[in-house]
């Protein structure tokens, strides 16, 4: 029996190894139950001669809990190994390993279709994923290229707003042309119609009207001459006539151009002239060793205008290209020389500044500025002060204001001490109010003081009464000076109108 | 008698006249009014009867002659011209222009040849009156300013069509010798003018087309000028009194000034219907019409005062911006009332005044110097006439109402015209001194003397009369 036992716990030692083997627990845990004696791992004995009894018990416990028939039974309270139970229960227990590896390998299968199945999946997903950006993507080209084209749409809409307006105006002009030439057109051939009559008239009218002229005599001419006969010479002298007139309106015009011409020109000269004049006292005035050279062209330059304006007083009066352009070349020239000048002072000025040979008569700009500055500041203060002063003045020296005016400011003045003495009042009568009630509480404090002062005093005189009762008379001569202090008791007392103890 | 308005004026009484003709001869002494057939000559400042002259039929034209001895009146129905003498009354010279008709009827510059123009544009017939000479000038075409005379009298211009083109004819008004004769080249010229110092002849072809020429004297062609094409182009056309520029309004409501030297645009002048700069100042006329209390009136006040019905009128001036009221003229028609239709220079040279022809009630005046407007008078009724001082630069209109208006730079009167009974202003034409202004109704005449600068000063203050005027000046 043992050794059955042995070989079936064996055994089933191997279906607990094989059954921890399968490669599909990878992905699960191994839930080898925990045996209460030893932790089973590999080959480790399960039962040995030891725990025999232990085993079979344990096993049947088990086994029971699985839903087997009880191993053992019990022979005088005794348990024996039922061994046909037993190999029947492990015949079970390998149906059910059976059972158990067959729905393990389905599972596995089930497992790998499944895993299979959620790699697809993915592999799906993802292939969805990129199918859906490159839609996206497709979409938002769509989009742009739709919104180009309303643009386009919307530009050539206007286009043909435009364009339909303009066919509108052309219509509209046609239709006036037209209508005028309609009406021009009916003119005619009312014109022609008339035309057409009249022929007709004079053809079948047989008087015939004559034309001329019937006058008592002939007027002589307005201007008193003879007419002429009309010859070849009249001719030309109606053509020379003509161009006189065009000539003369042609003299006419160049004179007044040339009158024209001429006040500009004036004008011109006498801008340079001033010019001229701006440039020279300049450089006269405010120069320094520096400026010797650049000086002596100047006064070169100077005497070249000046030769110049004398060469060109007389060529003033033509009117020839080349003396315009001396003209307004030496304008040029003398504006050129303006600016250049303004730029060489704007330099001087820099130059000062930075403290290079500052001449006694020039000041550098920024000292001359900040002078200016101060004596505008000054000027200002001396206005204000003025100003105030004057209008102190004013007042003081004004017209005395008729009564009212005057009461009225006097009032005003009253008015003003009345306020301020309204105020001191007040603050007096709280004040005084103040002192009031101090006084009154002093007083009260006093009278209670005396009321106190006075209860001590009797009660001190009837202390010393006590203790004077029950004093002997050895202490008689010690009382005395003691009576004395009760005589000044009993003179307050008295002052207190307090009733006297005799002594 | 004279009855006296306001501001100075003083009013003739009313004469007759028919077909609005009434001239003021060309020395300003006379005043000759054709009334039916007869023909009245008046001294201009007393007014009284100088000659009387009866024609053979009712006249449709008349005119003085140049120095002012000669009167010419024409009867086209007859084809009949008669013309008079003011030194011989006995005088006599009738031309009769027999079974071809008569369309017009002119004097040349000389004042001894009469121009008659026969009908359909037939040939211009030249009558001499110192002599038997008779000159025809074939193909004139007829057209808005066919002829024109140079203001010096020596030349005239002729603008003719044949062989479907337009030429234009310079005459010598001396002995009619042609002088030039050249192509336009223009599609229907319409008119002919010369400018003022007679050097430069302006020619313009008709509204269809936009195009202005310019030819000097001797034919050559100086400039073209066309502003736009298609739309309808020129209007009207005025020479400035210096010849310094050309005026020309179009169909586009714009007038467009060329300068005398380059013959180019200088400037337009736009007629805006909303008025915005600050420059310009409008005058509007505002209508006030009485209100009448009726059971206070007595009839004698009614007889009294005549004036009490009357519509009173003075000048306000509206802050700017403005609004012109705008007609829209009909698309369909020809002709359509659309662009300025008057121009006219100030003698001066320094004024101009327009009118748009859809804005009708508007005169618009412009100031040279500044090329821009100065003034825009807006009246209650469409504007009829405008005619401009030959003295100085104050501008007389009139709206068929019976009132007289007067621009100048310093301000707007309205004047109503004391006549009782009411006198419809249709037209009118100052006398050539400046001192008085003939005011034309349907039958009637009128003359207002202006006051002389002293009167002026005399009644400034005085307001006075039954003449109705107020005085606004900005």
């Amino acid at each position: 029996m043992i050794c059955l036992i042995i070989l079936c716990t064996e055994d089933i030692n191997n279906i607990y190894v094989s059954s921890t083997m399968p490669p599909s627990r990878q992905y699960s845990q191994s839930t080898i139950p925990l045996l209460p004696f030893r932790h089973y791992i590999g080959n480790t004995e399960f039962c040995t001669e030891n725990n025999t009894s232990e085993c079979m018990l344990y096993i049947s416990q088990e086994l029971l809990a699985l839903g087997f028939p009880s191993i053992f039974f019990d022979l005088n309270g005794l348990r024996e190994l039922d061994v046909i139970s037993a190999l029947n229960s492990m015949y079970g227990l390998l149906q059910m390993h059976r059972r158990a590896v067959g729905m393990l390998a389905e599972l596995e299968v089930e497992q790998l279709r499944v895993s299979s199945d959620l790699h697809c999946q993915q592999l799906t997903n993802s292939k969805l994923k990129d199918q859906l950006e490159l839609s996206k993507k497709e979409n938002l080209r769509l989009c742009e290229r739709e919104r180009q084209l309303e643009a386009n749409t919307k530009a050539l809409h206007h286009c043909l707003k435009n364009e339909k307006e303009e066919v509108q105006k052309l219509q509209n002009v046609i239709a006036s042309r037209a209508s005028q030439y309609n009406h021009n057109l009916k003119r005619k051939e009312r014109e022609f119609g008339k035309l057409k009559e009249r022929l007709n008239q004079l053809l079948t009218d047989k008087k015939d009207k004559k034309q001329g002229m019937d006058v008592l005599n002939y007027v002589g001419r307005s201007d008193g001459k003879r007419s002429q006969w009309k010859t070849g010479k009249t001719d030309s002298r109606h053509e020379s006539d003509m161009y006189k007139a065009l000539l003369n309106e042609f003299d006419k015009h160049q004179r007044e151009l040339m009158i024209e011409n001429a006040e500009l020109k004036k004008v011109l000269q006498q801008i340079k002239q001033e010019m001229v004049g701006i440039l020279s006292p300049k450089r006269q005035s405010g120069e320094t060793q520096k400026e010797e050279k650049p000086k002596e062209f100047t006064d070169q330059q100077i005497a070249s205008d000046e030769e110049e304006e004398n060469s060109f007083k007389g060529t003033s009066e033509m009117s020839c290209e080349h003396a315009r352009e001396q003209l307004s070349n030496s304008i040029r020239q003398q504006w050129r020389k303006l600016k250049d000048h303004m730029a060489n002072l704007d330099n001087k000025a820099s130059l000062v500044h930075l403290g290079q040979g500052i001449n006694e008569e020039m000041i550098s700009k920024e000292v001359h500025q900040e002078e200016m500055e101060r004596l505008k500041l000054e000027i200002q203060q001396c206005k204000d002060f003025i100003h105030t002063q004057q209008q102190l003045l004013q007042q003081q020296l004004s017209t005395p204001w008729d009564e009212e005016t005057a009461a009225v400011l006097t009032d005003c003045y009253m008015l003003e001490e009345k306020e301020r003495l309204k105020e001191e009042w007040k603050t007096f009568e709280e004040q005084k109010k103040n002192f009031e009630m101090e006084r009154r509480t002093f007083t009260e404090a006093a009278i209670r003081l005396g009321h106190e002062r006075k209860m001590f005093e009797e009660d001190r005189a009837t202390w010393l009464k006590h203790q004077f009762l029950n004093m002997t008379f050895t202490d008689q001569m010690n009382l005395k000076t003691q009576n004395t202090l009760s005589e000044y008791a009993v003179q307050e007392q008295k002052h207190i109108s307090s009733p006297k103890t005799p002594l | 008698t004279d009855t006296k308005g306001c501001c100075g004026m003083n009013f003739s009484e009313v004469f007759k006249q028919s077909n609005q003709l009434c001239k003021v001869s060309p020395d300003g002494k006379y005043l000759a009014t054709c009334v039916q057939y007869r023909l009245v000559v008046r001294d201009v400042n007393t007014l009284q009867i100088l000659q009387l002259y009866t024609c053979l039929d009712q006249v449709a034209s008349m005119e003085w002659s140049s120095d002012s001895l000669f009167i010419l009146c024409a009867m086209y129905k007859r084809g009949l011209v008669q013309v008079w003498s003011l030194e011989q009354p006995d005088w006599h010279c009738k031309i009769d222009e027999g079974s071809i008709g008569l369309v017009s009827s002119r004097w040349s510059p000389d004042g001894r040849h009469i121009l008659n123009t026969t009908e359909f544009h037939l040939r211009v017939t030249v009558w001499s009156l110192c002599n038997k000479s008779v000159s025809y000038i074939k193909y004139p075409k007829a057209c808005q300013k066919g002829m024109d005379f140079s203001a010096d009298g020596r030349y005239m211009a002729l603008a003719e069509r044949r062989d479907c083109k337009d030429y234009i004819s310079v005459f010598v008004c001396d002995d009619w010798h042609l002088l030039r004769h050249f192509e336009t080249d223009t599609q229907d010229l319409a008119g002919v003018e010369w400018s003022p110092n007679g050097c430069v002849l302006a020619a313009w072809d008709s509204c269809l087309e936009y195009k202005m020429l310019l030819y000097s004297l001797d034919g050559r062609l100086l400039s073209t000028y066309s502003a736009y094409e298609w739309s309808l182009g020129i209007k009207s056309v005025a020479w400035s009194p210096s010849s310094q520029f050309l005026a020309i309004g179009s169909y586009d409501e714009k007038v467009r000034i060329l300068n005398h030297i380059t013959w180019k645009k200088l400037t337009e002048f736009e007629h805006h219907p909303t008025i915005t700069n600050s420059k310009a100042v409008v005058f509007k006329e505002v209508e006030k019409r009485p209100v009448i209390p009726t059971e206070d009136l007595s009839i004698q006040q009614i007889a009294m005062e005549s004036s009490l019905f009357d519509i009173q009128s003075k000048y306000e001036i509206p802050p700017l911006p403005v609004q012109v009221p705008v007609v829209k003229p009909d698309p369909d028609r020809a002709n359509p009332k659309i662009g300025i239709s008057a121009i006219a220079f100030s003698v001066d040279n320094r004024y101009l005044a327009t009118k748009n022809d859809c804005m009708p009630q508007s005169v618009w005046v412009w100031d040279m110097q500044r090329l821009g407007p100065t003034a825009v008078l807006e009246q209650t009724a469409p504007v009829r006439f405008f005619a401009w001082d030959p003295r100085r630069p104050r501008l007389a209109l009139c709206t068929g109402n019976t009132k007289l208006y007067l621009w100048s730079p310093a301000g707007c009167v309205s004047v109503k015209v004391p006549v009782e009974g009411g006198f419809q202003v249709q037209s009118l034409f100052w006398h050539c001194s400046g001192d008085s202004v003939v005011l034309l109704g349907k039958d009637q005449l009128c003359l207002c003397y202006m006051a002389t600068d002293e009167e002026k000063h005399m009644l400034r203050s005085h307001v006075v009369g039954l003449g109705v005027a107020c005085f606004t000046s900005h």
